[in-house]
């Protein structure tokens, strides 16, 4: 199977779509990680370098937004979101305008760099901003279509992109992206998994795993947290009893938090979070990390096992 | 325009704002009577605007953002909002925030309030000009208290390394913030030589003085490849006899008796310039 970073695929659609004379790409010295460096090399103009500086970037972008641009404003996803989190409320959200954080490296993927750069919170404290959409793609395809989506949708968009490079699950010519429409991968009826990002990846496998052994998950992709598709969860939720959410974030604040919030308040279901458990990350490879935080296929497994259990 | 229509100008202004706070009972009329001048020569002189919503318009960005019931002063005198809508400011259902919000008030170009973002901001328009190529103006606001945010110190790195002469800041240098003096508190100064240092075109002068704003505005207009700071010496609730130079009136309103005192001495001066008294 093939393999690309979503970062990669974030670099080259703002290429593809720079054409358009009113996109700004800004970078915080991460150019070459963020891969806005791919634009850059395209349209030198309408690129800005801020330097180390992400709170300066923010409101420069709410600044070239307010006459009227589309910017999209990078730099890793712990210090898009965490650094500048005022910034991006006071002057992107509180007056709605339309700049698109590219946040790259999230997630406990990063590795070796450690627990610093390893953005775990970052959904749960953009989700907290009225008038911002966050889509967190699986793979490279659905990172171009979202990239796509936020030049054609107006208002902030906190676009959540991985390091490491990761299975393109999505080539398949049903596949269909649409803001707040989470993509049901397989149906069945024992236990609904849902998940999120590069673990979507994951779940694939967990749940050939559970087939193998006679259990019939269903799978569902979740790439836009906010909006949450609250039909896609209900449904699952009166159709097989039975929850799990996978994500490369914390359990607190994010897609198991969104879709925990859907169930209590609208058909309550056994829920089984996957995700870091309100922990630092540390230094590791990618694999390593996954195994140590529970993020692997065997984890998600275990977890729909415990949800079916629970059910009886 | 002539100095004594913008005096009158500035002290419309400063009435406004202290009807504002007045009848919101909450507010910041110091820092908001200390920029009036400012305001009356950018509104009433030197700013490109009659049209808020002219793409080709300059802009202004208040940074200070807490200092809006002068700049909703000027907006009422330049009738971009009504005069009488002032007595809503941060009633519960005014547009008149206790912050400017530029989504519901004509003619504010950016939500300010955070301090040190406000500037950053005003970069971002600027830098939108050198783009698009076009020749309009971005003018701010800050406060001396708000240098001591590290937010404007990564804006007064960028805009001279993106030539933003098209950028001209000012700094209300009254030398007090809520705790105290400047220099008790967290000393930004010397003011002029870290903005010098950082790159900018920098001029001092005296912010209650016409000629002096004036003559700032046009020197910075004819300076190329830097942004220019205007550092602009000024009394914290100038016009207002009790509360000139005292930190206590940064963010409290007046009772009735004060009100009525602070009008009065408004009005004093309004009559020495031989302006008409409403309201």
């Amino acid at each position: 199977m093939a393999k690309e970073a979503t970062r990669e695929s974030y670099g080259k659609a703002l290429k593809e779509f720079g054409i358009d004379k009113n996109i700004v790409v800004m970078d915080a010295d991460l150019s070459k990680s963020t891969k806005t460096e791919m634009f850059q090399k395209e349209y030198p103009e309408r690129f800005i370098n801020c330097g180390i500086a992400e709170a300066n970037m923010m409101c420069v972008a709410a600044g070239l937004a307010s006459c009227g641009k589309t910017v999209f404003a990078s730099s890793f996803a712990m210090f898009a979101s965490g650094r500048a989190f005022e910034q991006i409320r006071n002057s992107i959200c509180y007056p709605n305008l339309n700049v698109k954080i590219g946040s790259t490296h999230a997630g406990i993927s990063v590795g070796e760099d450690g627990a610093t750069h390893q953005a775990l919170e970052d959904i749960a404290i953009m989700r907290a901003l009225p008038n911002m959409t966050i889509i967190n793609p699986s793979d490279a395809i659905e990172a171009h279509l979202a990239v796509k989506a936020a030049i054609d949708n107006f208002g902030p968009f906190y676009l959540r992109f991985g390091r490491l490079a990761v299975d393109v699950i999505n080539d398949n010519p049903s596949y269909k992206f649409e803001i707040g429409k989470g993509v049901t991968l397989k149906d069945g009826n024992d236990v609904t998994i849902i998940a999120t990002g590069l673990m979507v990846a994951h779940a694939i496998e967990a749940v050939k795993e559970l087939n193998d052994e006679g259990i019939n998950a269903r799978l569902i992709n979740i790439h836009t947290i906010k909006p949450i598709d609250k039909d896609i969860i209900i449904k699952a939720a009166k159709e097989t009893g039975a929850i799990v959410t996978c994500e490369e974030h914390s359990i607190i604040g994010g897609l198991g938090s969104a879709v925990a919030e859907v169930l209590c308040e609208n058909s309550p279901a056994i829920l089984e979070r996957v995700g870091t458990k309100d922990v630092f990350g540390r230094s590791g490879k990618p694999n390593e990390l996954f195994k140590v935080y529970g993020l692997t296929p065997k984890d998600i497994k275990e977890a729909a096992k415990k949800a079916i259990a629970k059910k009886q | 325009m002539d100095n004594k229509s913008l005096e009158i100008i500035s002290y419309k202004i400063r009435k406004h704002a202290i009807n504002a706070v007045y009848n919101a009972a909450s507010g910041h009329p110091g820092g908001s009577l200390s920029i009036a001048d400012i305001l009356a020569v950018l509104y009433f002189d030197k700013m490109n605007i009659t049209d808020p919503n002219d793409e080709m318009r300059d802009r202004f960005v208040l940074s200070k953002g807490h200092c809006s019931p002068a700049l909703y002063g000027a907006l009422a005198e330049k009738d971009f909002i009504n005069k009488e809508d002032i007595t809503t400011f941060r009633h519960i259902d005014s547009y008149l925030q206790g912050h400017p919000d530029m989504k519901n008030v004509p003619g504010v170009d950016m939500s300010t309030g955070s301090l040190g973002q406000g500037v950053s901001t005003a970069c971002g328009m600027a830098l939108n000009a050198k783009i698009d190529n076009k020749d309009y103006r971005v003018y701010a606001i800050l406060g001396d208290g708000e240098l001591e945010e590290g937010q404007v110190w990564e804006a007064a790195m960028f805009a001279p390394h993106y030539k933003l002469d098209n950028l001209t800041i000012f700094v209300d240098f009254n030398g007090l913030q809520i705790d105290g003096n400047i220099s008790d508190v967290m000393s930004p100064l010397p003011i002029d030589k870290k903005f010098e240092n950082f790159g900018w075109n920098v001029i001092v002068i005296d912010a209650h003085s016409y000629d002096e704003i004036k003559d700032a505005i046009e020197k910075a207009k004819m300076t190329k490849g830097k942004p220019t700071a205007i550092i602009a010496k000024s009394t914290k609730g100038k016009g207002v006899s009790f509360m000139e130079n005292n930190a206590g009136w940064h963010g409290m309103a007046p009772n009735e008796e004060q009100y009525k005192i602070a009008i009065s001495d408004l009005n004093k001066k309004l009559e020495e310039l031989g302006a008409e008294i409403d309201g």
